[in-house]
C-alpha cells in the first residue's frame, strides 16, 4: 500500500467517524431544525469522502457523486422541505421520541457492534482494488440500521423523514467505496430521487398537520385489526 | 415497424399521458383511458414479439425485455387500462357517497396514475438493476398521494405508513443493489439480469448472500412479506379501489419480480447453499400469517390486502420448492394473481359504494341489493381463493403437485394447510357480505340513492374475462411465453 493510500485512508477514516457522529446527532437531536442540520453536515461528510476517494483512486466519476450529493442533499432537500413543510421543520419544536437519549445511544451502540460483526466476513472480499471498503462499508451499513432505528424511535414525522434520509446517506457512503462505474443516468436518477422523496414526504407532513392538527406520526394509530 | 423501439414507446406513452392530463385537466379521465388503451396494445405487441423473436433490446442497451418481463408487462397494461376506466365513475360515486368529507384530489389523480403506471412499466423494461431499483422506489413516491386520495386522517395514516415502510425497505435494498453492481462489474459483466447470472459463479458467496439478504428485507417490505407487511392492509383499506387494483395487482409483484430474478444467480453460485430454504421459510411464514389474519379481518378491502400477502407468500414458497424448474406453476401464479386481484378490488370498491362502509359486520345481503356487484364479489373471492375453474386453481395445483412429487412433504403440506385455511376464511367472510337479509346499517343508509357507475361496471366486466378465460384456456402464444419465462428462472450450475 502506497503512502498516498495511507494518508487517504486516514482522512477517510476520520470522515467516517464524523459521518457516524453526525448520524448519531440526527438520531438524538432534541429539535427538528438541529436534526436537519446534522443531516446536512452528514451529507457534506459523504461528499468529502467521495472527494477523497476520487483524488486517491483517480476515479473522476466520484467528483460527480460529490457534486450531486451537495446539490441534492445539502441544497435541494432543505429547500424542498422549507417549501413543502417549512413551519413543521423550521419551527423550533422539541422532538418527541419513544426512548430517552441514553437508552437510544445504548441501542445504537449495540446495533453498530452487531453490524460490524455481520460485515467482517465480507470485508476480505474487498481487500484488493477497493481499499476504502473496510472503512466505508461498515460505516454505511451502521447508518442504514441507525436510520431504520431513528424511524422507529422518533414519533415526529419530520424526524422520521430524517431517519429515512440518513439511511440513504448510509447506503451511498458504503457504496462509493465499491461502485465506481455507475452510469450517468443512474447517478442523475438517484440524485433526483432523494429530493422528490423529500418533497412527497414533506407534502404528506403538511397534509397530516392540516388534517390532524399535529405532525406526530406516532399518534397516527387508528388502522389495525381489532 | 421497428420492434426495438417498443420498450421505449411503452414508457413514452404514459409519460405523454401524464403531461397531457396535467395540461388538459378537464379531459384527464378520457386522456388517461386513451393512454392506457394504447399502452395495453403495445404491451400485447411486445409480448407477442418476445414470444416469437426473443428478447427485445433498445436504447443502446438501456432497455431489455425478456419473456418474464413481457409476461409481467401484460397484467400491468391490463390493470392500467381497466383501472383508468373504473376510476371515471367510481371516484365520482365515492364523492357523492361522502359529500361531507374533504374534496378528493380528483385533479391530481389522473396525472399521478399515469406516472405511477409509467414507473411500474419501467421495472421489467429497463436493463440495469440500479434503474429498476429507482423505478420501484418511485412507485412509492408517485402513489403516496393516490393512497391518501381522500385526505382523511385514516388515509393519511395509511399513506404515511406506506411511504415510510416501503422507502425504508428501498434504502436497505439499495445497498444490496449496489453490492451486486460491484459484484458483476468485478468479473467484467454488465449490471443486468443476464450479466448477473453469468457473473454469479464468480461473485464471492458472502457478498452474494449479503446482497440477497438486503434485497429480501428491502424488496420484501414492498412485496408485503411478513413481518414487513404492515403497510399493506392499511393502504388497501384506505386507497380508492382503482388504486388498490394497481397496488395489489402489479406493484407488489414488481418487488417480488426482483426477488425471483435473483434466485437463479444464487443457485448458480456453489458457495451459496440451498437458497430455496430462505424463500420457503419467508414464504411459509407469510402465507401462514396472512391465512390467520384473514380469519379475523373486519374490513373487506383489508381482507383482499391480506389475500395479496398470502399470494406473495405462495409465490415465494413455490420458488423455494423449486417449482420453477421447467415448470410453470410459480410463474403462472404471479401472472394469474395480477389479473384476478384487480377484479376483486373492483368488486369490493363497488360494494363499498353500495353500502357506504367497508365493515364486514355492518353489511349483509349484497346480492339482493346489487346482484351484479354481489355476484362479482363472490366470484372474485372464489377466484382469488383458488377455486376451480379459475386460473389460480391451476397454478396452485401445479405448485402443490410438484412439491409433493419432489418429496418435500413438510413444506408442501404446510402450504396446503395455509391455502385451505385462507380459502375457508375468504369464502366465510364474503358469504356473510353477499348473502342474507340486508343489514340495518345498509337499510338506514342512503344506499338506494347510489347508482353503480356504468364505467366501473364495464371495467368490472372486462376484468372478469381473463379471470375465467385463463382458467379454462391459455392461448398457445401465452402458454409459450409462460414456458419461456419459467425457463429464465431455471436453476443453473
Amino acid at each position: 500500500m502506497g503512502a498516498d493510500h495511507v494518508v487517504a485512508l486516514s482522512i477517510d477514516g476520520s470522515i467516517a467517524a464524523l459521518f457516524i457522529v453526525l448520524g448519531l446527532g440526527v438520531m438524538v437531536a432534541r429539535q427538528m431544525l438541529a436534526s436537519l442540520r446534522f443531516f446536512m453536515w452528514q451529507s457534506v461528510a459523504l461528499a468529502a469522502s467521495a472527494l477523497v476517494l476520487a483524488v486517491d483512486l483517480h476515479i473522476y466519476s466520484l467528483f460527480w457523486v460529490a457534486l450531486i450529493t451537495v446539490v441534492s442533499k445539502v441544497l435541494a432537500v432543505p429547500w424542498v422541505l422549507r417549501w413543502a413543510a417549512g413551519e413543521e421543520v423550521y419551527g423550533c419544536r422539541e422532538v418527541d421520541q419513544a426512548l430517552d437519549i441514553p437508552v437510544s445511544v445504548l441501542v445504537a451502540s449495540v446495533l453498530a457492534l452487531v453490524t460490524w460483526f455481520a460485515m467482517v466476513p465480507t470485508l476480505p472480499i474487498f481487500a484488493s482494488g477497493v481499499p476504502f471498503a473496510h472503512i466505508n462499508l461498515p460505516a454505511g451499513m451502521v447508518m442504514v440500521l441507525w436510520g431504520a432505528f431513528t424511524v422507529a424511535l422518533r414519533r415526529e414525522s419530520v424526524a422520521q423523514l430524517m431517519g429515512l434520509l440518513i439511511m440513504e446517506n448510509g447506503a451511498f457512503f458504503g457504496s462509493i467505496a465499491i461502485v465506481h462505474n455507475l452510469t450517468v443516468i443512474v447517478e442523475i436518477a438517484v440524485a433526483v430521487d432523494v429530493p422528490i422523496l423529500a418533497l412527497v414526504i414533506g407534502l404528506l407532513i403538511r397534509n397530516i398537520r392540516r388534517v390532524t392538527g399535529s405532525t406526530l406520526a406516532g399518534a397516527l394509530d387508528s388502522l389495525h385489526e381489532r | 415497424m421497428n420492434v426495438d423501439g417498443l420498450p421505449a414507446l411503452i414508457l413514452l406513452i404514459p409519460l405523454a399521458g401524464a403531461v397531457s392530463t396535467l395540461l388538459i385537466q378537464k379531459a384527464a379521465p378520457l386522456l388517461t383511458l386513451l393512454t392506457a388503451a394504447v399502452t395495453l396494445i403495445l404491451t400485447v405487441l411486445a409480448a407477442l414479439q418476445v414470444e416469437s423473436g426473443g428478447p427485445l433490446t433498445g436504447g443502446h442497451g438501456l432497455f431489455v425485455l425478456d419473456a418474464l418481463g413481457a409476461l409481467y408487462l401484460l397484467p400491468v397494461g391490463f390493470v392500467y387500462f381497466t383501472s383508468s376506466l373504473y376510476a371515471i365513475g367510481y371516484l365520482q360515486a365515492r364523492r357523492q357517497k361522502h359529500p361531507d368529507e374533504a374534496p378528493p384530489r380528483f385533479r391530481q389523480y389522473f396525472p399521478l396514475m399515469n406516472i405511477f403506471a409509467l414507473v411500474i412499466l419501467a421495472v421489467p423494461v429497463v436493463a440495469n438493476f440500479a434503474l429498476m431499483w429507482i423505478a420501484i422506489e418511485l412507485t412509492t413516491v408517485f402513489s403516496a398521494f393516490l393512497v391518501a386520495y381522500e385526505d382523511r386522517p385514516e388515509a393519511l395514516e395509511a399513506a404515511w405508513k406506506y411511504v415510510m415502510l416501503t422507502s425504508m425497505g428501498a434504502m436497505i435494498a439499495l445497498l444490496g443493489v449496489l453490492m451486486l453492481y460491484y459484484g458483476t462489474h468485478a468479473v467484467g459483466q454488465p449490471p443486468t439480469w443476464q450479466g448477473l447470472i453469468t457473473a454469479a459463479p464468480r461473485i464471492p458467496a458472502p457478498l452474494l448472500l449479503l446482497a440477497f439478504v438486503l434485497w429480501l428485507i428491502g424488496f420484501g417490505a414492498k412485496a408485503g412479506l411478513v413481518p414487513m407487511h404492515t403497510w399493506l392492509p392499511d393502504a388497501h383499506s384506505q386507497a380508492p379501489a382503482s388504486v388498490c387494483a394497481v397496488l395489489s395487482g402489479v406493484e407488489t409483484g414488481a418487488a417480488l419480480y426482483m426477488l425471483l430474478r435473483i434466485y437463479p444467480a444464487l443457485t448458480a453460485n456453489p458457495g451459496v447453499h440451498d437458497p430455496g430454504a430462505w424463500y420457503m421459510t419467508v414464504g411459509l411464514i407469510t402465507v401462514g400469517s396472512a391465512a390467520f389474519m384473514l380469519l379475523q379481518v373486519h374490513d373487506f378491502k383489508r381482507m383482499f390486502g391480506y389475500s395479496t400477502i398470502e399470494h406473495m407468500g405462495i409465490i415465494l414458497t413455490a420458488c423455494g420448492l423449486g417449482a420453477a424448474i421447467h415448470e410453470q406453476g410459480m410463474v403462472y401464479q404471479l401472472f394469474a394473481h395480477s389479473f384476478v386481484k384487480p377484479f376483486c378490488f373492483y368488486a369490493a370498491g363497488l360494494a363499498g359504494v353500495v353500502f357506504g362502509t367497508q365493515e364486514i359486520m355492518r353489511v349483509r345481503g349484497l346480492i339482493s341489493r346489487s346482484p351484479a356487484v354481489g355476484w362479482a364479489l363472490l366470484v372474485s373471492t372464489l377466484a382469488i381463493a383458488g377455486a376451480p375453474p379459475f386460473a389460480l386453481f391451476l397454478s396452485e395445483y401445479e405448485i402443490l403437485a410438484r412439491g409433493y412429487a419432489s418429496g418435500q412433504y413438510v413444506p408442501t403440506g404446510l402450504l396446503t394447510v395455509f391455502i385451505v385455511l385462507a380459502f375457508i376464511a375468504l369464502v366465510y367472510q364474503v358469504s356473510r357480505i353477499a348473502f342474507g337479509e340486508p343489514s340495518a346499517a345498509a337499510e338506514g343508509s342512503s344506499w338506494s340513492k347510489v347508482r353503480v357507475p356504468w364505467s366501473s361496471l364495464i371495467a368490472l366486466s372486462i376484468a372478469f374475462l381473463p379471470v375465467v378465460i385463463f382458467g379454462i384456456y391459455l392461448p398457445p402464444q401465452l402458454a409459450q411465453l409462460v414456458h419461456q419465462a419459467a425457463g429464465l428462472l431455471e436453476v443453473h450450475g
